[in-house]
């Protein structure tokens, strides 16, 4: 099932509920923007903030294929955009050759027609499916190197690509655009000067709330808004990682599985591996520290009943 | 052509041919090619306005977008008269005045202005610049208050250790990446040119092609130290920084005082006078302290993630005479050593002979590093670009630089012996 493209800032914001994603305001309006302008959608970010998830939510609920291109160093043309079948082809010349086919053109035109080209995303990504272009996700972008940036660009230009061997193929309607990046190096502005760009920030108290009880329904009032408070704490300690909204889905579904139906200080202690991901940081916050938060926290509940 | 047209024009011809002497002096590339060029610009264009005069010559002598400031600057010095028009049909250059707003303009310039004047007394200072940079630097300047103006560097200065500088390079030893590039002696067959080769045998014959892992640079990161007690060398290094910085690519700067500041942006900028103009304004703590555990904290935080990522070589530039004393250190210089390919340390205070680590913040640094080098002369420069074009070794000894070290190591000796 297809639906056409969102025509208001509104309506994107109720396209990625339906699929349940939270989305603040200016994200949906650079969503829009990117879908209603045919633009790449640049979305840069600290890990577990949601970025590759609106491809997903995107994919599923305007019903269209989603292309993923996952990056990697030495990231090259044969695996991001085609490669050729070369046992079958080798095949097909063995068995020209049986034939006694020896009509150079036609081998050359038999062994390097589409029956043998494997298609890689980026080529897919061109490729119309059932009259709607699917939604191609180029997700860590900043894996790979500078080349493959290069490349890209020209990609993203004209959503066209050339095979010497059989020809160019441009897309009928451009694709939706996702690149995410974690910003393990920067991104050259080239790249980005083609695309909307988007931050994508840890959300506030109330918009992590309301993505808690999308997507951990389980969890309960309480549990959440204690939960909630303890990471939105959490974040303004100095931590060399600060845990992200995934960490706390994560958490949230822990504390399920451990029935715990309140925090306290043993349980944010015996748990606190999966909020913090550096030894560092949970020994900072693992005591004292923790215990502290959860008090504010509680205090600040309290007040607010 | 009457004879007082001609005189005339000999007068616009010598004033443009020395406004092109200014302009070379001041670092862009004029020939006589060039003056000849424009002496005929301005002729097309005139001189009933100064825009056109302005324009004109800007055409001809400035063919880089950054070249334009130290043009209008030399412009506005030269024929800075209100009647730029007439002063430029009237007298002659030697009895031009002298550039009194010089302070406001560009310090290369105005140098490049009063030394056509040609009244050079300079050669005693010329004699005394030997390689050690720290007599070379002891010129007399007056704004050495807290934000150093980066841009008094005087010409002399310039055109000793910038000209040896800026022809420096830095060519670390690349290393493999993951990508691949056709090589005929390569260790891998490419199957795909190798089948389109085959084509032309009718598939009877598929003579194969080779390819072999690219080789490249790997990202260079640079911690330079500008306390009070760096600023010399953190000076003259960041001229080499320029220098690498537009020899290759991904080179990340940062400066550190109390604060840390990138200034790779700024660096990037082919003219080393506007480039580190920019570093001036965007550094607010020009030898001040230093927090080093601090800085590179904040380092670690906030940057690491982003310009280590890919395997970065670090060179920290620093006395590692730490205002914190070291509180906070040991950690934050750990975490850098274990994120980067290479740490090496740089350190003036090496131009003692008989250097101990005696200070707390630099006996906790001294743990943590692959290499530990002086930084005071060219020469050193040098060696430590010969160092990271060959194989890199470990010949980093801390027993001759920390003596509790040395203490051990002898006593370790005596056990086992």
């Amino acid at each position: 099932m297809t639906h056409a493209l969102p025509e208001s800032i509104d309506a994107t914001v109720e396209l990625l509920r339906a699929g349940n994603y939270v989305a603040d305001r200016s994200l949906a309006t650079t969503l829009f923007l990117a879908m209603k302008l045919g633009r790449p959608l640049f979305l840069e970010g600290e890990a577990g903030v949601g970025k590759t998830e609106i491809a997903n939510v995107l994919s599923q609920t305007l019903g269209r294929r989603l292309e993923r291109l996952q990056c990697y160093e030495g990231l090259d043309v044969s695996s991001a955009v085609y490669e050729w079948n070369y046992a079958a082809q080798m095949i097909e010349i063995r068995m020209a050759e049986a034939e006694g086919v020896h009509d150079r053109e036609r081998l050359g035109s038999d062994i390097f027609s589409e029956r043998f080209l494997i298609k890689r995303p980026l080529l897919r990504a061109l490729e119309l499916d059932g009259g709607n272009a699917p939604v191609l996700l180029i997700d860590e972008l900043d894996r790979t190197d500078e080349p493959f940036e290069a490349f890209l660009l020209e990609i993203l230009a004209d959503f066209q690509i050339t095979i010497p061997e059989i020809g160019t193929t441009k897309a009928e309607t451009p694709p939706i655009v996702i690149i995410t990046s974690n910003r393990t190096r920067e991104i050259h502005d080239a790249l980005k000067r083609r695309c909307y760009y988007h931050w994508v920030d840890f959300p506030d108290a109330a918009r992590e709330r309301a993505i808690l009880a999308v997507r951990v329904p389980g969890a309960g009032e309480r549990l959440g808004n204690e939960l909630v408070a303890f990471v939105q704490e959490l974040r303004k300690v100095d931590l060399f990682k600060v845990p992200g909204v995934a960490e706390t889905i994560d958490w949230a579904e822990a504390l399920m599985q451990l029935n715990a139906m309140a925090l306290d200080p043993s349980v944010v202690d015996d748990t606190l591996g999966v909020l913090l991901k550096y030894q560092d940081d949970i020994a900072k916050v693992r005591g004292s520290e923790a215990a502290e938060i959860l008090k504010k926290v509680n205090a600040e509940l309290a007040e607010a009943n | 052509m009457s004879g007082h047209d001609t005189e005339l024009e000999g007068k616009l011809a010598n004033n443009i041919l020395y406004f092109g002497r200014v302009l070379r002096a001041a670092g862009l590339p004029v020939g006589p090619g060039k003056v000849i060029e424009a002496i005929r610009a301005v002729e097309a264009v005139g001189l009933r306005n100064k825009d056109d005069f302005y324009w004109g010559l800007h055409s001809v002598f400035v063919n880089r977008q950054d070249q334009h400031e130290v043009f209008n600057q030399a412009f506005h010095i030269v024929w800075r008269k209100p009647n730029i028009l007439a002063q430029v049909l009237g007298t002659e250059m030697p009895g031009m005045a002298p550039p009194e707003d010089a302070e406001q303009a560009n310090r290369r310039v105005s140098e490049a202005v009063n030394n056509e004047r040609g009244d050079e007394g300079d050669d005693d200072r010329e004699k005394e610049q030997e390689i050690e940079l720290d007599a070379s630097l002891t010129y007399s300047n007056q704004e050495v208050l807290q934000k150093i103006d980066f841009e008094t560097m005087s010409i002399e200065e310039m055109a000793q250790a910038k000209e040896i500088i800026a022809r420096m390079r830095l060519p670390i030893t690349a290393v493999r990446t993951r990508r691949y590039a056709s090589d005929p002696r390569g260790p891998r067959i490419d199957m795909r040119r190798s089948f389109r080769a085959g084509l032309r045998y009718g598939g009877s014959l598929i003579p194969l092609r080779r390819r072999a892992q690219q080789l490249r640079r790997p990202p260079l990161v640079v911690l330079c130290d500008i306390s009070g007690s760096m600023s010399n060398y953190s000076r003259m290094f960041l001229h080499f920084v320029h220098a690498i910085t537009n020899d290759q690519d991904r080179v990340h700067t940062f400066l550190f005082g109390t604060r840390l500041t990138n200034v790779t942006r700024y660096l990037r900028n082919k003219d080393v006078d506007i480039a580190l103009a920019k570093v001036r304004d965007a550094v607010n703590d020009w030898s001040g302290g230093t927090r080093i555990g601090h800085t590179l904290g904040e380092f670690n935080r906030v940057w690491s993630r982003r310009v280590l990522g890919q395997g970065a070589l670090v060179l920290l530039v620093s006395d590692g005479l730490d205002r914190d004393a070291g509180v906070g250190l040991a950690a934050e210089i750990e975490r850098l050593h274990k994120s980067s390919r290479r740490l090496i340390w740089l350190n003036p205070l090496l131009r003692y002979r008989d250097f101990e680590a005696k200070s707390s913040g630099i006996k906790v640094i001294i743990r943590h590093i692959d290499d530990f080098r002086p930084v005071h002369s060219l020469e050193n420069l040098s060696e430590l670009a010969e160092a990271l074009a060959g194989e890199w070794t470990n010949s980093f000894d801390i027993t001759s630089y920390v003596p509790e070290e040395a203490a051990a190591f002898a006593a370790e000796l005596e056990g086992t012996a």
